[in-house]
């Protein structure tokens, strides 16, 4: 094949897109989607005729016209979206709704006027009209995502022209595969998919393998509840993934990669696929790439539905075709892995962040971050904050930071806020555990969150308001973990299906301090006697919630009482006769007719046919009902 | 109907010559096996493990081991709803509870009775920016509430009792 020089691409892409006057860049990640993005991108373009000011498909941009449209992957700020956004002033539109579009057209493309009411707006700072002002935005360090969210994900060219398959091309032609890992262990980068592992190192152990063939595999399994970093990358840079997998390749020494995406991400797989195809087309994937003598193939494969695959040498049994049950290592895949050769399975975000490191420089990326965690970190900042979505911080940053200045503070129930007061924050999904107020300060790093019990793990933040029950969040992922047991282990498959009955004791009702001992020892268990991280890790959640809420649990246990009147079970209400206006609605909607009385003398609730639904008290207008 | 079937065999036969009859590659096939017949039936399952040269058990075990895999007709539209963390600590129980009463349904019985609903909860969808998230057939909805989860039940409903009549008449 014909080397295709990346330079005379970017000069081309440039001069395409150098006659357009703006470009509009709308969303679509599933977040943005999911609120009706793609209606406004098609309005966009069935305006573009009648209102007589073209508009043109970035993939089509040779037609020529007055702006560009680009649909983007996700630009992380889920809850504000729809966002559109028009380059090159950056003027950042959000809940942009279809009937806007005409609007955006005639004024803010047509004349350059802003849109007041389209604009982000905050009690500090009022109407906030470009992206980079705005404190989510502000507060980040965007270089994995950077070009997430900016550009046409489904657009070779673009990527290119931002110095895109430049770093791949530099190591295929350029470099040998000792050099590769060397950089990358000088950028300090640790796996980014959960234990934080020195990338550079496991590639050195794959390179010094001895074999005919050898795997690279991107594990886009990312199963974690909570989190979705990964399926941004994957649906929003594709590009970036690939280059990432071409150059670990060329490091370990591989000529043929898989990518694994669970099949709950289409968009996704269909994205992924089209990169492939065009990195193909341009001789970046197949044969002779970049013009050289080496080959390199991906494959994209689709995962079928099952969290533990996310383990390594499951994953492995899942594209060789059988359940997807981990084994015990050694052998580590990086001896014996995929059809029984060397692979290295690296994360959707280590990989994307190859080409990153590369084009920043190493020694620079290692500047980012804390001594032993360098570089930057996506999280996904959901649960009760105000702004939720996707974000990048370097290593080292403070959840206060986070929580209050990215996430906008803390929300209660009913959506007011709460200011940086929050309860907990789970950290790194079934496998972590719980930050709490004492934490609020230290920075965020591997290390620190390994020693106060928790994990970096993939990344997700769920932050939960005093409204949330601690017990039943425990609960939760043991359900979790519970259901995705693969069932080899028996202290797996047996311990989490009892540690979650003796939590359903404690929320029912039934428990004695003794529970508590039994949880502990059952635990300690689970945790020794599982072959995987699944097993190894389930118990953690409850450990974490048990150390930090600890008087939570006694309170249910002794008092038979939950302190946020979560567990229906303990709840009992009561009738305030103050507040009482005596209108009777409790008693109609009350289901097993537990209310009794009159329009007269009030009512009152039977306690003992009460069965704690909580019908009545969302029923009452008047708030006089009492949830105990 | 008889075509329909022939035709079905067909594109089975197909799949596996794509694939080489190689058994590393079960998933992908067992994946468009189920695309064609929406689910995975047994005789189907049996003639594969013929044709890749492995026990039906093992076809049996990774059938049943991966949760996208479904051993019975699923009704025609199918509800996802989220119940990762997000999803959960922003109420999704309540979602959940509100389909199980206004279709019948149960852990136990997931397919409504007038096959036109199948109730999957999914750990996580990776929209949890939108929590409360719904997943109906491929359609994201974010922000449910049950009011909003009844109303589109409702909306499915009419659409197809709209659509049943048309197809009435052709069969006349």
């Amino acid at each position: 094949m014909n080397k295709v020089d990346l330079n005379t691409i970017t000069n081309q892409y440039t001069q395409s897109t150098k006659n357009f006057k703006s470009s509009v860049v709308v969303c679509a990640g599933t977040g943005c989607i999911a609120n009706g993005s793609m209606d406004i991108y098609n309005k966009f373009l069935s305006l573009s005729n009648e209102k007589g000011y073209k508009i043109t498909v970035a993939l089509k941009r040779e037609e020529g016209g007055e702006s560009l449209l680009k649909h983007s992957g996700c630009q992380g700020f889920c809850q504000m979206g729809p966002l559109v956004t028009i380059n090159p002033e950056g003027i950042f539109y959000t809940h942009v709704k279809v009937e806007d579009v005409e609007e955006i057209i005639e004024k803010t493309l047509k004349k350059g006027e802003i849109i007041d009411r389209l604009l982000f707006e905050n009690q500090e700072k009022g109407k906030i009209a470009h992206q980079n002002e705005i404190p989510f935005y502000a507060q980040q360090q965007r270089t994995t995502l950077k070009l997430c969210g900016m550009m046409d994900a489904e657009d070779i060219e673009e990527y290119i022209s931002h110095n895109g398959y430049k770093m791949a091309e530099t190591a295929v032609l350029q470099m040998n595969s000792q050099q590769l890992c060397d950089e990358i262990s000088q950028s300090g980068l640790r796996g980014r998919g959960g234990g934080g592992f020195p990338t550079g190192f496991k590639w050195n152990l794959a390179r010094k393998q001895e074999s005919d063939k050898k795997y690279i595999i991107c594990n886009g399994d990312e199963g974690d509840p909570g989190a979705f970093m990964d399926r941004c990358l994957m649906e929003g840079n594709p590009h970036s993934v690939l280059e990432g997998m071409i150059i670990a390749g060329l490091a370990i020494g591989a000529d043929e990669g898989y990518i694994y995406v669970r099949t709950e991400y289409p968009l996704a797989v269909k994205r992924l696929r089209k990169a492939v195809k065009a990195a193909n087309e341009l001789g970046f994937l197949g044969d002779q790439i970049f013009g050289s003598d080496k080959s390199f193939q991906i494959n994209v494969f689709e995962g079928a539905g099952a969290f533990v695959c996310g383990e390594e040498t499951a994953l492995i049994a899942s594209i060789e075709g059988r359940r997807g049950m981990p084994m015990p290592k050694p052998p580590y895949p990086a001896q014996k892995g995929l059809y029984g050769k060397p692979t290295i399975i690296n994360n959707v975000e280590t990989l994307s962040s190859i080409p990153v490191i590369l084009v920043m420089g190493t020694a620079q990326y290692a500047s980012l971050g804390t001594a032993k965690s360098s570089g930057t970190k996506t999280f996904a900042l959901t649960g009760h904050v105000a702004n939720t979505g996707l974000i990048e911080v370097p290593f080292g940053t403070t959840l206060r930071q986070i929580i209050t200045e990215i996430g906008g503070g803390v929300i209660n129930d009913d959506g007011t806020n709460a200011g940086a007061d929050f309860k907990a924050v789970q950290i790194g999904g079934p496998s972590g555990g719980c930050l709490i107020q004492d934490h609020m300060d230290m920075p965020l790093d591997y290390d620190n969150l390994i020693e106060v019990g928790a994990m970096v793990g993939s990344g997700g933040l769920v932050v939960m308001n005093h409204q949330t029950c601690m017990v039943q969040i425990a609960k939760f992922f043991m359900q979790f973990t519970q259901n995705e047991s693969c069932g080899k282990c028996v202290v797996c498959r047996e311990g989490t299906k009892q540690l979650l009955n003796l939590l359903d004791d404690i929320i029912e009702g039934r428990a004695t301090m003794e529970t508590l001992d039994l949880i502990e020892e059952l635990a300690k268990t689970v945790q020794i006697g599982s072959l995987c991280g699944l097993g190894k890790t389930a118990p953690n959640p409850v450990i974490s919630t048990l150390e930090h809420f600890r008087d939570e649990y006694i309170e249910h246990i002794v008092n038979k009482r939950c302190p946020t009147g979560q567990c229906s079970a303990l709840r009992s209400f009561k009738i305030d006769q103050a507040l009482c206006k005596k209108c009777s609605l409790c008693m109609r909607k009350c289901p097993v007719g537990a209310i009794s009385g009159s329009r007269e003398e009030g009512y009152v609730i039977d306690q003992n046919k009460c069965i704690k639904c909580g019908a009545c008290v969302e029923a009452c207008k008047f708030k006089a009902i009492n949830c105990a | 109907m008889t075509n329909v079937l022939n035709n079905q065999f067909n594109q089975v036969c197909e799949i596996l010559n794509k694939h080489d009859n190689n058994h590393y590659k079960l998933i992908p096939i067992l994946q468009e096996i189920q695309e064609i017949y929406q689910y995975l039936p047994e005789e189907i399952m049996t003639y594969i493990s013929t044709a890749l040269g492995i026990s039906p058990s093992q076809i049996y075990g990774v059938a049943t081991f991966y949760s996208h895999f479904t051993l019975e007709p699923k009704g025609k539209h199918i509800i996802k709803v989220c119940d990762g963390t997000a999803c959960h600590v922003k109420k999704s129980g309540k979602i959940l509870e509100t389909i199980k009463t206004e279709l019948n349904l149960s852990n136990k019985k997931p397919n409504s009775d007038d096959g036109l609903f199948t109730l999957e909860t999914v750990a996580c969808l990776g929209a949890c920016g939108l929590a409360p998230v719904v997943v109906v057939d491929e359609t994201v909805y974010g922000s449910v509430t049950p009011e909003k989860m009844t109303t589109l039940i409702n909306s499915i409903r009419e659409m197809e009792s709209e659509t049943l009549i048309p197809e009435e008449v052709n069969h006349e």
